[in-house]
């Protein structure tokens, strides 16, 4: 399993990305093999507030489904309009074209508590 | 929680294990997708040591089961095997079974895991009320089952056994050796697919398992957990107990109307489903198609016309169709004619259509 250096983990299993004044995030690899198959996700719109601690979608396996959760609060710039027509990529590449969506957070220091992957991966041995 | 004789068989492989039925059962391999479509394409391999046999012996075994299950026994062979019920007084089902005619005394049922005991006490009940000549012996210990699924299963089973598979009918069985075990090789399934279930020894089914990989690997066959044999199975809108079937459920409202044999001198439940029946039967097993996207799941409502109907009980995405399909119980009145029907999906209607059934 694999967990990117560059990102922060959430202990729902979330990872997120800072790029700029932007933060994307998608599910880990490890909260993908959990649920197995994935064959749909419900996606907010772009210009939808997300808020901590609050679910913002939904990821479906065959057998489960699953909140996906806002580690902060914010706008929502972008979405992964490819994913809907291919729920797929969140097993695939779920640092990669498997993101879900891109947000401005309302206070970058929000993002303080989030693991990283040394205390992510302690975090999941422990679970 | 009780285990298979091939617990660890399934944990080497990596199986992901869960909790059914009181039993840890592999629910995945590989990934559900992946299996399902193994099947469908080639074969399948299934540990299904956790369904729960019965044997009733004896002269009067045959009117002991006549009375004990609602099909009719009576055009059965030596060899045949028989889908079949067993109702409550009041209709409700106890469990839905396969019934095995080995000869005019001898006969085994094969029973949900989750039931095994249930349905033995109760076959004990009913037998204590029916005092004749014949002996009922529950045999769950005494086997384990292998599912043989998937348009190559024959291919494969022909390599390892002396049967005459081309003669080997569906719905019949035969008593043989596989890979030199002895197995009785039945020609039925849970998946819509040709196929074999295979009855051993419990200490011959890991022999039976490794000589069937070998053998049907180089043939596709992959080893399948009881997620796909969901997905299979409701492809093909075979009912699963506690979902589509209960003690609050009639056959004649789960679709066995055809198994339920109301012309039959008498059967444990026939007066209660032939009132119901003349009453005229308000629900109704249907199958329903999401037209947007999304995964009909059990207990969900239905709508028609806006107005809760019934709920659904098993949905799915189905592998094969890439779309959402959900057996639904529903008020049959409700849902007759031009309505609008809805399956409600956290909260939202997703516009669904009626479809003949099966699903694939």
């Amino acid at each position: 399993m694999d967990f990117p250096e560059e990102l922060k983990y959430t202990e729902e299993h979330e990872w997120v990305l800072v790029e700029g004044d932007l933060v994307s995030i998608g599910i880990s690899d490890f909260a993908q093999d959990q649920l197995g198959d994935v064959v749909f996700v419900e996606l907010p719109e772009v210009g939808d507030k997300v808020e901590v601690g609050k679910a913002f979608g939904v990821v479906e396996s065959v057998k489960a489904v699953s909140d996906i959760y806002a580690p902060f609060s914010g706008e929502i710039i972008e979405v992964n309009a490819e994913l809907p027509d291919a729920p797929e990529a969140v097993n695939n590449s779920p640092y990669e074209d498997g993101w879900m969506i891109r947000v401005k957070p309302d206070d970058l220091s929000d993002l303080d508590g989030l693991m990283d992957a040394a205390a992510y991966q302690a975090f999941i041995e422990e679970e | 929680m009780k285990k298979t004789i091939l617990n660890q068989v399934h944990r080497e492989l990596g199986a992901r294990m869960v909790e059914f039925g009181g039993w840890d059962m592999p629910v995945q391999y590989s990934g559900v997708i992946a299996e399902h479509m193994a099947v469908r394409s080639s074969a399948g391999l299934f540990d299904v040591s956790h369904m729960g046999e019965i044997e009733v012996t004896g002269p009067g075994a045959f009117a002991f089961l006549q009375y004990a299950t609602i099909n009719d026994l009576t055009p059965l062979v030596d060899g045949q095997v028989q889908y079949s019920a067993i109702c409550y007084p009041d209709g409700g089902i106890v469990d839905d079974i396969t019934l095995y005619r080995f000869h005019s005394e001898k006969f085994m049922l094969c029973v949900n895991a989750a039931n095994r005991e249930k349905d033995f006490a109760w076959l004990q009940d009913l037998a204590n009320q029916h005092k004749g000549d014949y002996q009922l012996v529950y045999r769950g210990e005494d086997f384990a089952q292998l599912a043989l699924q998937g348009p190559k299963a024959a291919a494969i089973l022909s390599g390892l056994t002396p049967a005459d598979l081309l003669s080997l009918q569906v719905y019949h069985f035969c008593e043989s050796e596989v890979a030199g075990l002895d197995v009785l090789i039945s020609r039925t399934g849970y998946t819509g697919e040709d196929g074999f279930e295979l009855y051993c020894a419990p200490q011959d089914a890991e022999s039976l398992w490794t000589s069937l990989m070998d053998q049907g690997t180089p043939q596709g066959l992959v080893p399948v957990g009881l997620g796909a044999r969901d997905t299979l199975r409701l492809e093909k809108a075979y009912a699963l107990y506690g979902h589509e079937l209960s003690a609050e459920i009639l056959p004649l409202e789960a679709r066995l109307g055809w198994i339920t044999k109301l012309d039959k001198p008498d059967f444990c439940g026939r007066e209660a489903l032939l009132k119901a029946k003349s009453a005229g039967i308000v629900r109704q097993l249907i199958g329903l198609r999401l037209t947007q996207p999304g995964v009909p799941r059990e207990q969900y409502p239905v709508r028609a016309n806006g107005v809760d109907v019934g709920v659904v009980t098993s949905g799915t995405m189905s592998p094969s169709l890439r779309q959402g399909i959900a057996l639904a119980l529903v008020d049959k009145a409700a849902v007759a004619g031009d309505v609008a029907l809805t399956i409600v999906i956290r909260g939202r209607e997703r516009s669904a259509e009626k479809v003949k059934l099966p699903f694939v």
